[in-house]
């Protein structure tokens, strides 16, 4: 028999489940809900970007958001990391409300990002940009760490072993020490990627992955989304303009058009939803 | 190589260099504000003037807005105490200052402007030095003032008697507190994780955030450092030549020390200004005066400054900026 590591089954059919071990595949876990977005609405001035939007993500799995241009997307994303705040609505993660929190608070608890403009610091090298991802994680006294002594020192090669691993999975040994500014579109948003993971982020946001990529690259990419998904176990939310893609790695979607909810799902719901065909291909007006 | 066995080359090439270590001292305050945060800032000069008043005026026992209060209350305050207050704690409180007004500066200047270009950081830097020359006046009054706080000073007699050459002990002291300075900042900066937080809000600001930095957090304790390195060029140059508005002028001469040392090294402000101290002494010694009727000092930094610009922008130490076109 054929078997296909699709989340949504290994969920509900626990058959599956167990021969998916049987062959040695690793049975996914989608557990509970980890973020809750309850109603959010957001305006810009007069223009409202997202309107009464709820949805939520679970617990290992990959949630994508995906809509036309302009339908607010990224800026959903922006409400997640908290660069925006909604007028309405509130956002929940594990199981707690969250207040107004700023964005560097917030990616202390544990939500790491990507942007769709890479947004790396380009004048430092790819090792350097990762190990600002683990900023959050170094704790000892900055004194010692200015005299490279004792705990620090210890500290530096325990967090320099963890970025090595990362730069091992990303199979970006050769630009270990190349100033970013200088990489190839296709790798810098690999090193960006590289960042968010050092992180060791509960939940991850990716906005837009593949964005300007070529097939091989898309493919890639892709690759490493599953892996990370499936060997460290991280909640992974992404913006994605490409459907093939999507609807191969995400194990639900949703769908948004000027700011509102129009569908949301598996893959093949999605699909079949008549308001998502009508956003996509356009309806006739008569 | 004539020159080489002349007393007076030597003589003239030392005290250039110490003259050059003051110009880093100050140019060092630039750095550390470029390095973090990518703004060069201009009121770095009224920065040190303001730590000089402020020092000088906790030293002397001086009321804060002294005419300010006269002129409401039709009092006659001047001094609250006779004695002042001690060398030792009038620099801590003037410590303290510095890091409220850094504070100050992050809330007030810098964060309705974040993520906005260099450009318009710079300006808002260009407004701060008028702000704060016009502060410093009404707090602690426009007088000339002078600036002890114990530091040696006078010809060196040890060096006079070993070679002959007339050195200024508070021109050692400067070298030597330059040399502290340089090597705790160094440190600081390579191998803390705030040095690495302080080059990623420098790059940019909204992907620091997104890996947990607090900008504002940064920001403060780089302009708290940046004021410290102000006091410091502050004594300095109040004790060499006095407490007076024309020092925040001694930004200007800052400036070529940075394109030739670099804006984003350390070690190269103090390379630059050392470079820059021998550099106009000798020049004026052996050619100004002789061939072009001296008075070179002036403008042979900016000139040497100029000739880096047209052919190594970055200057000596500078990191080298990529551009993807």
């Amino acid at each position: 028999m054929t078997i296909q590591p699709v989340a949504e089954a290994a969920e509900t059919d626990t058959e599956y489940a167990h021969q998916e071990v049987d062959h040695g595949l690793n049975a996914r876990k989608v557990g509970d809900v980890v973020m809750e977005m309850k109603n959010i609405t957001l305006r810009f001035g007069g223009v409202t970007a997202i309107k009464d939007v709820s949805f939520d993500i679970r617990e290992g799995e990959i949630r994508a958001i995906i809509g036309p241009n302009g339908a607010g997307k990224s800026s959903m994303l922006n409400v997640i990391n908290g660069f925006y705040h909604p007028q309405e609505g509130e956002v929940w993660f594990h199981g707690e409300k969250r207040g107004a929190m700023k964005p560097h608070e917030i990616a202390r608890q544990g939500i790491a990002r990507t942007f769709q403009n890479i947004a790396l610091f380009r004048g430092m090298t790819t090792l350097d940009n990762i190990m600002t991802g683990r900023l959050t994680k170094m704790h000892t006294n900055i004194f010692l760490q200015a005299l490279w002594k004792g705990p620090a020192e210890r500290e530096e090669i325990e967090h320099r072993a963890k970025v090595e691993h990362i730069i091992d999975f990303l199979e970006i040994q050769a630009i270990r020490k190349t100033p970013v500014g200088r990489l190839p579109y296709g790798m810098q948003k690999r090193v960006e990627l590289g960042r968010a993971l050092a992180a060791e982020p509960k939940l991850l946001l990716l906005d837009e992955p593949m964005a300007g990529m070529n097939v091989e690259e898309k493919q890639d990419m892709c690759r490493f989304i599953l892996d990370v998904n499936d060997e460290f176990g991280t909640t992974i939310a992404l913006i994605e303009h490409d459907m093939g893609v999507v609807m191969d790695i995400a194990d639900r979607v949703v769908v948004l058009d000027y700011g509102k909810k129009i569908g949301d799902g598996t893959p093949e719901e999605v699909r079949a939803n008549q308001d998502v065909i009508d956003a996509y291909l356009g309806v006739a007006h008569d | 190589m004539g020159f080489l066995t002349d007393p007076f080359f030597y003589e003239v090439l030392v005290s250039g260099l110490l003259a050059g270590v003051m110009y880093a001292l100050v140019a060092l305050g630039f750095v550390l504000i470029f390095k973090a945060s990518g703004i060069f800032n201009f009121a770095q000069g009224v920065l040190a003037l303001f730590a000089a008043l402020t020092l000088v005026g906790f030293q002397k026992g001086q009321v804060p807005f002294a005419h300010l209060i006269n002129a409401i209350f039709g009092t006659e305050v001047q001094f609250w105490s006779d004695a002042g207050i001690p060398d030792f704690l009038a620099i801590l409180l003037t410590l303290v200052v510095m890091i409220a007004l850094a504070w100050v500066i992050v809330r007030v200047v810098l964060r309705p402007l974040v993520n906005q270009e260099g450009i318009i950081l710079f300006m808002a830097t260009i407004g701060l030095a008028f702000v704060l020359e016009g502060l410093g006046d009404i707090m602690w009054g426009a007088n000339v003032k002078k600036l002890d706080v114990g530091l040696p000073s006078g010809p060196s007699d040890a060096i006079i008697d070993a070679t002959g050459m007339f050195v200024d002990k508070l021109e050692i002291s400067a070298a030597v507190v330059a040399i502290i300075l340089v090597v705790a900042l160094t440190l600081f900066s390579q191998y803390t994780k705030m040095g690495r937080a302080l080059r990623a809000v420098a790059d940019d600001h909204q992907a620091a955030l997104s890996v947990g930095i607090s900008l504002e957090t940064i920001w403060w304790i780089v302009w708290s450092v940046a004021g410290i390195v102000a006091l410091v060029a502050g004594v300095m140059w109040g004790a060499k030549s006095g407490v007076q508005f024309s020092l925040s002028l001694i930004a200007l001469k800052a400036l070529p020390v940075l394109m030739l040392g670099g804006f984003t090294s350390i070690p190269g402000a103090i390379i630059g200004g050392l470079m820059i101290g021998a550099g106009e002494k000798l020049f004026d010694f052996y050619i100004g005066v002789p061939f072009l009727g001296g008075a070179t000092e002036n403008w042979f930094a900016y000139m040497l400054a100029l000739g880096f610009l047209l052919f190594r922008p970055q200057g000596l130490f500078g990191e080298k900026i990529i551009e993807r076109v």
